[in-house]
């Protein structure tokens, strides 16, 4: 028995035998060549091969991780037919009269040591461990030797690396691979993202895993706590198979739950949606079981660019969530910049007090070229599902006018013109307390609202939960802010409107039985809590819960009054 | 042969993906595409030898283009240029 701790990139458990993952021997002489002629086309023969390995690897990846893991092996398709990388080696070969194997390994550790120079170009560095990463699939066309096939694994097993490279992880079977361990990488290193993405158990950073096992030996890996098993005791092994059944009961019982819709022990519907980053997300969301998405915030696409977006970049984004959403309720919030998001292009003011300064609606007011951009795309795309529209940091009715009112004018135009238009829901997002106070006048104004509530918690109390000296003022259950929120989604009823929250209150433990006694309609949160909170609230009554709520506006003094109250009524056993 | 110069707008100069974009336009025509700048000349269907160049915000750079579809050589690369908001 042999035990080892490294860092845990992905919790879990996973028992199984170990698959090590060793290069393939890519060893070869230099030799003379008489036909230079041959020798290339034997060389331009590996090209294609390897393109074509390429092609299929890209395509697996792209069906299975998504877009972004599948741009590894475009760049790799491109450099690939670089004509700076199959010139030098075409010209090695006829004028020296070498094999291939000895061309392309010249010209790739040139390639190698020019990256290495680079010191200062993060871009061209990482681009090194490409061109290696191409060479070795070459050079085993060239050589007739297969690199380790990780998709012919057939029976369960845990896959043991030095590092796990891209082309790699592309060829996991999750049916079979339960688990990873690495000798090198940390949390955010392309193996642990990975794992991530694959939802698998996985412990990095061992330095010494590899040195310490053979193939088929029994081996368990416990991501929860980041500990490697190698051949456990029997005792070892009967306690880490019962934490694994129960992980996955678990698992089962929650996954039941994606297909269902939210219901309250008495049979009461409850809405639950996500919050997403980037239109990608929204298939995160379904698997997890979203009903619609609650919050889509568009800044990332502007925060990810070197430059503004277009509306044909924000079109195709936008309607790529509404058309994997399938016709489900999809709430996109209009640009939220300024405060501590800022766009790398863009010169913002500098303001003694951000939070309280430049930002979300009263940059867009201001910067109306950006905002109606931004719109346009908008009604274009709500021709393909159920769109709505929120105003991020709405203070008063004047704000929601003049936005509404640009925005009148962009769907007149695009009338005007015969572009066809769909039906949109026009609100805001309930984040400054004037807004909140004033609910029941907006109420009356807007189509929808949705409570944010990192904002309203950090305007409410003036406290800035990221500077340590005050963040214990950044109370979520303090009445003060139960009695606002109480006050906007009774605002909303009483407008028969539905009542939604998208902030992390949403999907906390605490508040969301209280959330649910005031009569919230639809939680918004993260994509990975759907499932719990679905659970959660099977198990609680909503009749039961609004007299919990009434007695936490009533009567508690301070939070820790808040919390005791809900704890007293509510177990918390998912 | 036909040329056009560009005045790159991008803060962030041509980066990673607009680099990429730029090489796999310009690879689907036979004319010898050249990319020039301070004085250096690559070959535009070349990702690493356009990377290499580190052209940057504000950068003056000319495109060449030589060969039997010259022309719709260089006006697909500039329209990849203004697509990808590289230049106006």
């Amino acid at each position: 028995m042999k035990k080892l701790t490294g860092v845990s990139a992905n919790d879990g458990i996973a028992i199984a035998t170990v698959y090590k993952l060793v290069d393939s021997d890519l060893s070869f002489k230099k030799r003379t060549i008489k036909n230079p002629e041959k020798e290339i086309d034997r060389f331009e023969d590996a090209l294609r091969s390897s393109g074509k390995e390429l092609i299929s690897i890209k395509k697996r990846v792209l069906s299975l991780l998504g877009d972004k893991a599948a741009q590894v092996f475009q760049a790799h398709i491109v450099m690939m037919r670089d004509p700076e990388f199959v010139n030098p080696i075409i010209n090695q070969i006829k004028n020296n009269h070498i094999n291939a194997e000895y061309a392309l390994k010249k010209v790739s550790d040139r390639s190698v040591r020019y990256f290495d120079m680079m010191v200062n170009n993060h871009y061209m560095q990482e681009r090194k461990n490409d061109i290696v990463d191409i060479s070795k699939r070459i050079m085993s066309h060239l050589l007739g030797k297969k690199l380790p096939d990780l998709s012919l694994i057939n029976k369960p097993v845990v896959v043991v690396t030095h590092d796990l490279t891209p082309s790699d992880t592309a060829q996991l079977n999750t049916k079979y691979v339960k688990g990873i361990v690495a000798d090198q990488g940390g949390r955010t290193s392309h193996s642990a993202i990975m794992a991530r993405i694959l939802a698998m158990p996985a412990i990095v950073n061992t330095q010494k895993i590899t040195n310490l096992v053979s193939n088929n030996d029994q081996i368990i890996v416990d991501g929860d706590s980041g500990i490697v098993i190698v051949n456990p005791t029997h005792k070892q092994v009967s306690i880490y198979q019962k934490k694994l059944k129960l992980q996955n009961q678990k698992l089962n019982s929650l996954n039941n739950l994606k297909q269902r819709k939210t219901v309250t022990k008495d049979k009461k519907r409850v809405m639950l949606s996500a919050n997403i980053g980037t239109h990608n997300d929204a298939t995160t969301a379904l698997k997890n079981g979203a009903e619609g998405i609650g919050l889509y915030r568009t800044e990332f696409l502007y925060m990810n660019s070197d430059r503004l977006p277009t509306e044909d970049e924000q079109f195709q984004s936008y309607k790529t969530v509404l058309q994997r959403m399938k016709n489900k309720p999809v709430i996109i919030r209009t640009l939220d910049i300024g405060g501590d998001k800022q766009l790398p292009y863009m010169q913002m003011p500098k303001e003694d007090n951000p939070f309280l300064g430049y930002r979300a609606i009263r940059f867009s007011l201001n910067k109306e070229d950006i905002f109606r951009t931004q719109l346009r795309a908008l009604l274009r795309a709500s021709n393909y599902g159920d769109l709505s529209i929120i105003f991020p940091m709405v203070s008063t009715l004047g704000e929601f006018r003049a936005a509404k009112s640009i925005y009148n004018e962009e769907r007149q135009k695009m009338i005007n013109q015969n572009q066809p238009v769909g039906k949109i829901k026009i609100g805001i997002m309930v984040e400054v307390p004037s807004a909140a106070i004033l609910a029941d006048q907006f109420a009356k104004e807007v189509d929808l609202m949705s409570i944010g509530t990192n904002d309203l918690i950090q305007y409410t109390m003036a406290a800035d939960r990221g500077n340590n000296y005050v963040a214990n003022l950044y109370q979520p259950y303090h009445p003060a802010v139960l009695r606002l929120i109480k006050h906007v989604i009774d605002a909303c009823h009483h407008e028969h409107k539905p009542a939604r929250m998208c902030g992390e209150m949403a999907s906390d433990p605490i508040a969301m039985p209280i959330l649910l006694g005031m009569g919230l309609d639809e939680f918004s949160m993260s994509s990975s809590s759907i499932l719990k909170i679905r659970s959660l609230m099977k198990k609680l009554d909503t009749n039961k819960m609004a007299k919990l709520a009434t007695k936490v506006v009533h009567s508690a003094n301070t939070s820790e009054d808040v919390i005791e109250m809900v704890k007293s009524m509510v177990s918390f056993q998912y | 042969m036909v040329k056009r110069q560009f005045k790159i707008i991008s803060e962030a100069g041509i980066h990673a993906r607009p680099a990429t974009l730029l090489v796999q336009t310009a690879t689907k025509y036979n004319s010898k595409v050249t990319l020039e700048y301070q004085g250096k000349s690559v070959d535009l269907k070349s990702i690493m030898g356009v990377m290499s160049l580190g052209v940057g915000h504000n950068a003056k750079i000319v495109i060449n283009a030589n060969g039997d579809d010259e022309k719709d050589a260089l006006n697909a690369v500039s329209e990849t240029m203004e697509k990808e908001g590289l230049s106006k």
